[in-house]
């Protein structure tokens, strides 16, 4: 009863926090952080103490840590909404809260609190020389209604609320994107990603109104947990034939949100531009827990996307769908990585590939790998974007010290930094190491080989060749990107005058850089050689709680193995190679390799440019023409025009034809007349005296001769 | 003896004659003169019946004095007006003076 | 024919020319002139009317007075009219053609009421006796004190009226000097 309790409160004290910066506190820039930090580590202090609950727990599978008030009436009965902490509610809870923490505390160093406020720098536009960003307390408000929207989803029993969590956070990501709004490409980039998410969650929309028309309710219990009601969806044919059960379609509309939300292709285009906001954005939002938000709903509806399949029978048609988009967006992202020169792009892109991996772990039927695999990079994706903000933060100040302009962000300016960042070179190597799964000692190794493991196992050889190779690229630009940035010489002046971080952002590197090792090795299969057994895998047996069958673990196979550990050791090894010597000003090794291959992959397949012409150049044609010109102004507008133009004809006819001549007239005709008259009766009013002397006597004698001569 | 009907003539075109001096003339005492005319008319009118029909009474002759006297005062106020008048106006023609006019 | 009518002719005659030459004349002087002997004329008309009071009447108030007065007035009034001017006004074609009627018309009348005179006229009164009984009927009650009563102030009135209307405005200068 108290674990539920706590369990309602973990989202609250940073909606509160949101609440009092905004309201009272904006103006200062101390009492705002605090705040938010202080809300933060409450729900972490929460989170936390409802993890240790479930992890002690027996089988908490059985009896989640679950309580649910009756909130929409609808009827007789209410719609209910509630809390629901189970095994993987518990793991992605743990990895939020420290992710958060850790990324708020970061956030004052980043924007560089303590420094005084610079009097040129706008707000709306970052600092230029190091002053504090003139809108800090706006960044920690918003951040903190970000963490309020990802906690209400994590706890949440039911999809609404869920849904609701899914938009604050989609509202957040599109406040923050543009959070220096005074750049053009950040507004640009903040309504690309907004729009290109919303294709998603309309589709996500549908489908929950397909399964509440189904099932008449959206909570977990009822549906994921309730064996008849997923046989039923499972053998009810969907809207669209029988070649898709109800449960089918329902799970493949939610997983079009998730491919907005998390990226896959083709809703991918949003990810890399969303890079424009400020880095700590691009770390809780981007990487560890939005679009983790994407493979929680799938890890989440698992149940109800595998419904009706066997372990070992042929994929649903779903699940090849999920599978095919994941492992597709893991090779093509690691592809378009291969040729980016930001620092923040290509983890961008690293970010979408591992998503793919996740992805097609859920479409493989792999539910403990994806959900193993979306703990550690949430970790290890956070500490690399944490890293590359120090990274530009350290070259941005020497580019100041130096009085050169130049971007910060690009690698080809960096080199060398090693020497000069030593806390963030030890710590972002050890994040890139855990990206390419380096055996053994990182926790990205773990994670990467269960879904190979996986996938071998069960047969799935597109999906294992297609992830393998990706995870060689994944190596290898992980390497170069390395490489370029913090090995050899500096290539510019301002590379050489960096410095390092304060510890406000150092600190929650160490943190989790800590984390990236360690986490790994809660799942080491029990089967592994040498290692195997020392350890519980303690996440399969946890994590695999959630379904209603435990899944079995695989066997150990030596081939997925050896194949994750050679394409580990072989891309690193190769792109340390290629790239420790590059000179300043010197082009990229791998563009001379490869040429126009080079430019295609650096254009990113010109995918931002077949969507420009396909859909943005006509949405704005027909926003434009169509409905505001043609429709607005022409057809309503002329609507009104034509009727007020109208009236006025009707009116002027009136008044012109009818008003002024007959009414008008007719009275002037009475003045007029009578004036007319006057006029021209007047004249026998001379004044000359004979004259009417003249008349007088002419009708005197005309009276004298009637009343004589004709009485 | 002088039959009544020549007298009645006479005095008809002495009355016409004055009539036409007072709607034809301009001046203003030329017209007065007319009406003088007209008014001596009017007397013999009087007197020439008086003597033919009714020579016993006195009437007529009263008639014709109190006529007399009426015309006396009608020439002084008519002349002092025209006096007045051409002295504010500068001018006794009769159709200059149209003050009367619309 | 008899005296009297040829010498009722012959006076009636001259008075008419007299008359027509007031009515006519350019110049107002002589149109005064010509009116002093129409008024004589009358006078003798009257006397052959047997009225000889009346003539002399006629002699004292017509022409020593009213004539008098329109001489003298056409002389204070003469700077103006510039006698070259034409007298007649413009109407005179309607007037004419009225007078004229009007006397067709009278004569018409005037010749059915002659037809019903007498033929022979009454004896008509001694002259004292006459104008004693003229005398006494103006001032009996029962008579014509009353028409004699208000001749009389009708002429005060038109004595005090013309002498306020004629009166040089206080303080004003005549017009008539040289203008």
């Amino acid at each position: 009863m108290q674990t539920e309790l706590l369990t309602w409160l973990i989202p609250l004290p940073p909606l509160l926090a949101f609440g009092l910066i905004v309201l009272f506190a904006h103006r200062n820039n101390r009492i705002s952080h605090a705040l938010a930090i202080g809300a933060m580590a409450l729900s972490w202090g929460l989170g936390m103490a409802v993890f240790w609950t479930a992890v002690t727990t027996e089988h908490l599978a059985e009896h989640p840590i679950a309580s649910s008030i009756p909130w929409l009436p609808t009827g007789s009965s209410a719609l209910r909404i509630g809390v629901f902490v189970d095994p993987l509610a518990a793991v992605t809870l743990f990895f939020v809260v420290w992710t958060c923490l850790a990324i708020f505390v970061y956030s004052v160093g980043y924007h560089n609190f303590g420094a005084a406020r610079d009097p040129q720098d706008r707000p709306g536009l970052p600092p230029r020389a190091g002053g504090i960003d003139p809108m800090y307390a706006r960044f920690f408000a918003f951040i903190s209604l970000f963490a309020f929207g990802m906690l209400t989803l994590v706890v949440s029993d039911n999809l609404l609320t869920l849904f609701v969590g899914w938009e604050i956070m989609g509202l957040c990501s599109y406040l923050l994107i543009g959070f220096w709004y005074g750049k053009e490409s950040a507004k640009r980039a903040m309504i690309k990603a907004f729009i290109t998410t919303r294709v998603g969650d309309v589709f996500m929309l549908l489908g929950l109104a397909y399964l509440y028309s189904s099932t008449g309710t959206l909570s977990y219990r009822e549906i994921l947990f309730n064996h008849e009601t997923l046989e039923r969806l499972a053998g009810m044919p969907s809207v669209l034939g029988a070649g898709l059960s109800a449960a089918g379609l329902i799970g493949l509309l939610l997983f079009i949100g998730t491919v907005g939300k998390s990226a896959q292709w083709p809703l991918h285009v949003w990810l890399p531009d969303a890079m424009e906001g400020p880095t700590p954005v691009s770390a809780m939002i981007h990487a560890a827990t939005m679009v983790s938000a994407g493979v929680y709903l799938i890890a989440r509806f698992f149940p109800l996307i595998t419904a009706g399949w066997q372990e070992g029978a042929a994929l649903t048609p779903t699940m090849g769908i999920i599978a095919f988009i994941g492992a597709f967006t893991a090779l093509f992202a690691a592809t378009i990585a291969l040729a980016q020169n930001d620092i923040k792009r290509v983890l961008a892109y690293s970010t979408i590939s591992q998503l793919g991996y996740m992805v097609a772990a859920v479409g493989i039927g792999a539910f403990v790998a994806a959900a193993f695999h979306l703990v550690t990079h949430a970790f290890f994706k956070a500490l690399l974007f944490l890293g590359s903000g120090s990274v530009i933060h350290g070259v941005e100040h020497g580019a100041h010290a130096t009085h050169k302009h130049l971007d910060p962000n690009d690698m080809m300016n960096m080199g060398g930094l090693r020497t000069r960042q030593p806390l963030t070179f030890w710590t972002f190597l050890i994040g890139g190491l855990a990206l390419s799964g380096f055996p053994i000692l990182t926790a990205g190794f773990w994670s990467k080989d269960e879904i190979l493991a996986d996938a071998f196992a069960n047969g799935r050889l597109i999906v294992f060749v297609t992830l393998a190779l990706a995870a060689f690229l994944t190596a290898f630009y992980t390497m170069r990107q390395i490489s370029l940035t913090f090995l050899g010489e500096p290539r510019s002046e301002a590379a050489s005058h960096a410095q390092e971080s304060r510890w406000t952002m150092t600190a929650p590197l160490i943190v989790l850089a800590v984390f990236a090792v360690g986490a790994g090795w809660a799942g080491i299969p029990e089967d592994f050689p040498g290692l195997g057994g020392l350890l519980p895998n303690w996440i399969h047996d946890f994590v695999g709680g959630t379904l209603q069958e435990h899944p079995a673990a695989a066997a150990f196979n030596p081939i997925p193995l050896l194949v994750s550990v050679v394409v580990a050791l072989g891309g690193l090894l190769l792109g340390w190679f290629v790239y420790r010597r590059v000179q300043a000003g010197a082009p990229d090794p791998l563009s001379v390799a490869l040429g126009r291959v080079y430019t295609l992959l650096q254009r990113k397949y010109y995918f931002d440019q077949l969507y420009d012409r396909l859909f943005v150049r006509p949405a704005y044609w027909f926003a434009e023409q169509f409905t505001y010109r043609w429709i607005d102004r022409g057809l309503i507008d002329g609507t009104l025009h034509a009727i007020a133009g109208f009236a006025l004809r009707v009116g002027s006819f009136l008044r012109n034809s009818i008003d002024l001549p007959i009414v008008n007239g007719s009275g002037d005709l009475v003045g007029e007349g009578i004036k007319a008259a006057g006029r021209d009766f007047r004249v026998v009013q001379s004044g000359r005296v004979q004259l009417y002397l003249i008349v007088g006597i002419f009708f005197a004698g005309l009276l004298i001769t009637y009343m004589l001569f004709l009485q | 003896m002088i039959p009544l009907s020549w007298y009645l003539i006479l005095a008809a075109a002495l009355f016409c004659v004055g009539l036409f001096g007072v709607l034809a003339r301009r001046n203003a005492v030329a017209i007065l003169m007319g009406i003088e005319l007209m008014l001596n008319a009017v007397n013999l009118n009087l007197l020439a019946f008086w003597r033919y029909l009714h020579s016993e009474q006195v009437s007529g002759q009263v008639f014709v004095i109190i006529v007399f006297a009426v015309a006396a005062a009608e020439a002084a106020v008519g002349l002092a007006l025209i006096i007045s008048i051409y002295r504010r106006r500068q001018t006794v023609a009769a159709e200059e003076i149209d003050m009367l006019k619309w | 024919m008899t005296v009297e009518q040829i010498l009722f002719l012959i006076t009636g005659a001259v008075t008419l020319i007299a008359a027509v030459m007031v009515v006519t004349s350019p110049r107002l002087v002589h149109a005064g002139l010509w009116l002093i002997m129409t008024l004589a004329g009358m006078a003798v008309l009257f006397v052959l009317l047997e009225n000889g009071f009346l003539a002399v009447v006629q002699v004292a108030i017509y022409i020593d007075a009213i004539a008098i007065l329109i001489i003298i007035t056409v002389m204070l009034t003469r700077a103006v009219m510039r006698e070259t001017e034409p007298q007649i006004n413009r109407l005179w074609v309607l007037a004419g053609l009225g007078a004229s009627t009007l006397f067709a018309g009278l004569m018409a009348i005037a010749l059915q009421l002659g037809a019903t005179a007498p033929a022979s006229l009454a004896a008509v009164l001694e002259p004292e006796e006459g104008l004693e009984l003229l005398g006494r009927s103006l001032v009996d009650v029962d008579a014509f004190i009353l028409p004699f009563e208000v001749a009389s102030v009708l002429l005060v009135a038109a004595l005090i009226g013309a002498i306020v209307v004629a009166m040089v405005p206080r303080g004003g200068a005549s017009p008539q000097d040289g203008r």
